[in-house]
């Protein structure tokens, strides 16, 4: 029964991927059409968008092995 | 996929006796030091690779393309301006072959025109001359031929007079023929 | 009947996707800190793999370089680039020691891509390592040029004077957070992809939607390779961040 709980938890904290992918769509999308607007100036800011997708990305990352650790570990 | 059941070392805290994971292998504490032992021995490998041989080539070879690329330059500079001399160079080389031409071209032509107008001169000469002749030739066969009328017409008139039964008076016959041929 | 296909598909179904990441010796026996173990196989091959792409490949020196050798030069003016751009030319001096951990992340995650492999930055006690000695240097070295003028890095002066504290304290949080989520980044992203390469794999033992698993791994396996380079260019620009701010820690 623990393991039941568990594994729903594992699942609700699976959540978390999507909200990152929700992020990571929001730093693409806001590039883009900042580098659509002065596409000039995109060049030297794609550092800064993967640096951006990156933080994005870990928290995503983050719920993603809480789900994991629900699912193995406890 | 159930295989058989290991009973050897491999099992331990974090491998069961199937040999799949108990949880995360990740988190099998019991295995941290081995890797960390060998990460650090790779990185200070990968380290001491990088800085003591790859980065230091790697390094030499940009810096001397960079030169190579920069003397290449250079020469390519040079030539270009050395081809720009060559072309005005040859431009004028062009310029004074064309001059030349011309002023040949015009020689010719003068030389041409004298000889030319000597020629016509000389046959417009010769014409006259020959156009003289014949003009002479004529005045004298018409003469010849004025004589001849004469004598044949004093011919005819004396035998005229003698066969209407007259006497031919030589004389009167000659005025009369040339009264007549004057007329 | 249903519940019949289920029990079949149930003990079919078996999915191991942490298996993948067992850390077993080479040779027998138990693990000490010293046993040859697969990790010791691949970071050596990663070191040879390194050696290959960065020393034999530039052997000759061309000055028209050959295709591998253009691939080295084009890592080194990446990273140089990256360090030169983020920190400047102070930060030269450290250019070895960050295409040190550039180099041997991707390629570690490249060979991870090789099937049946051993993908050793997917292991927290790779990338903890690796994010620590980044922390550690970063922090000393920000002391030792900057002396306690490092602070000034938690101490941000254009804000209003009541806020600052509590800036403090957000600020001194985010850099000790650092070294979590630079090393649980790269390992978590390096393992989701893998755990979730080996569960579409599972899904494959069904003859119905093997075809759509089939696909689905090879899709997964483009990413993957994506995210392979990704996350090493993360790591890697991220150093650099932190580097700056132990070379120039006022804002």
């Amino acid at each position: 029964m623990e393991g039941d709980l568990a594994h729903i938890g594992a699942g609700l904290a699976a959540i978390g991927s999507g909200a990152a992918a929700i992020g990571v769509g929001n730093v693409a999308g806001n590039f883009l059409s900042g580098a659509l607007r002065n596409p000039s100036a995109a060049a030297s800011q794609t550092a800064t968008l993967f640096i951006g997708i990156a933080f994005a990305e870990a928290l995503g990352i983050f719920a993603f092995l809480v789900s994991l650790l629900l699912m193995f570990a406890v | 996929m159930a295989t058989e059941p290991l009973t050897e070392e491999v099992a331990g805290s974090c491998v069961d006796s199937y040999g799949s994971a108990i949880g995360m292998p990740q988190l099998c504490f019991d295995w941290f030091p081995n890797q960390i032992f060998w990460l650090v021995i790779t990185l200070v490998v990968i380290f001491l690779v990088l800085s003591r041989v790859a980065l230091p080539r790697i390094a030499a070879i940009l810096a001397e393309r960079q030169g190579t690329i920069t003397n290449d330059l250079a020469a390519a500079e040079d030539l270009k301006a050395k081809a720009v001399e060559a072309e005005e160079a040859y431009n004028k080389a062009l310029a004074d072959a064309r001059a030349e031409a011309q002023r040949i071209a015009a020689e010719a032509r003068a030389e041409i025109q004298a000889g030319l107008d000597d020629a016509i001169a000389k046959a417009d000469a010769e014409i006259a001359a020959k156009a003289a002749e014949s003009e002479k030739a004529i005045a004298e066969i018409r003469a010849g031929a004025l004589e001849s009328i004469q004598v044949v017409a004093k011919d005819t008139a004396a035998e005229l007079v003698t066969a209407l039964g007259g006497e031919a008076d030589a004389k009167a016959i000659a005025s009369a023929v040339d009264a007549q041929s004057k007329g | 009947m249903a519940t019949e296909t289920t029990a079949a598909e149930g003990s079919s179904l078996v999915f191991h996707p942490m298996d993948q990441f067992i850390v077993k010796p080479l040779f027998g026996g138990e693990i000490a800190w010293y046993t040859p173990t697969n990790v010791t196989l691949w970071l050596f091959l990663a070191i040879a793999a390194i050696f290959a792409l960065l020393v034999l490949s530039t052997s000759k020196r061309a000055i028209v370089p050959t295709r591998m050798q253009s691939v080295a030069e084009l890592a080194y003016g990446f990273i140089y680039k990256m360090l030169e751009d983020i920190c400047g030319k102070e930060g030269v001096k450290y250019f070895p020691y960050v295409m040190t951990l550039f180099m041997f992340i991707v390629c570690a995650n490249f060979l991870g891509m090789i099937p049946m492999s051993f993908t050793t930055t997917s292991h927290f006690a790779v990338t903890i390592p690796l994010a620590l000695s980044v922390f550690l240097t970063v922090t000393v070295l920000g002391f030792v040029k900057n002396g306690a003028g490092f602070l000034g890095l938690f101490w941000v002066s254009s804000a209003p004077l009541a806020l600052r504290p509590v800036l403090a304290i957000i600020e001194l949080i985010s850099y000790f957070v650092r070294p979590v989520s630079h090393s649980i980044r790269l390992a978590g992203n390096v393992m989701a992809g893998h755990a979730v390469i080996k569960v579409f794999a599972g899904f494959a033992a069904i003859a119905a939607i093997s075809p759509v698993s089939v696909l689905a791994i090879t899709a997964m396996y483009g990413l993957e390779v994506l995210v392979s380079f990704i996350q090493a260019y993360v790591f890697t620009i991220l150093t650099c961040v932190y580097l700056k701010d132990a070379l120039h820690p006022s804002h």
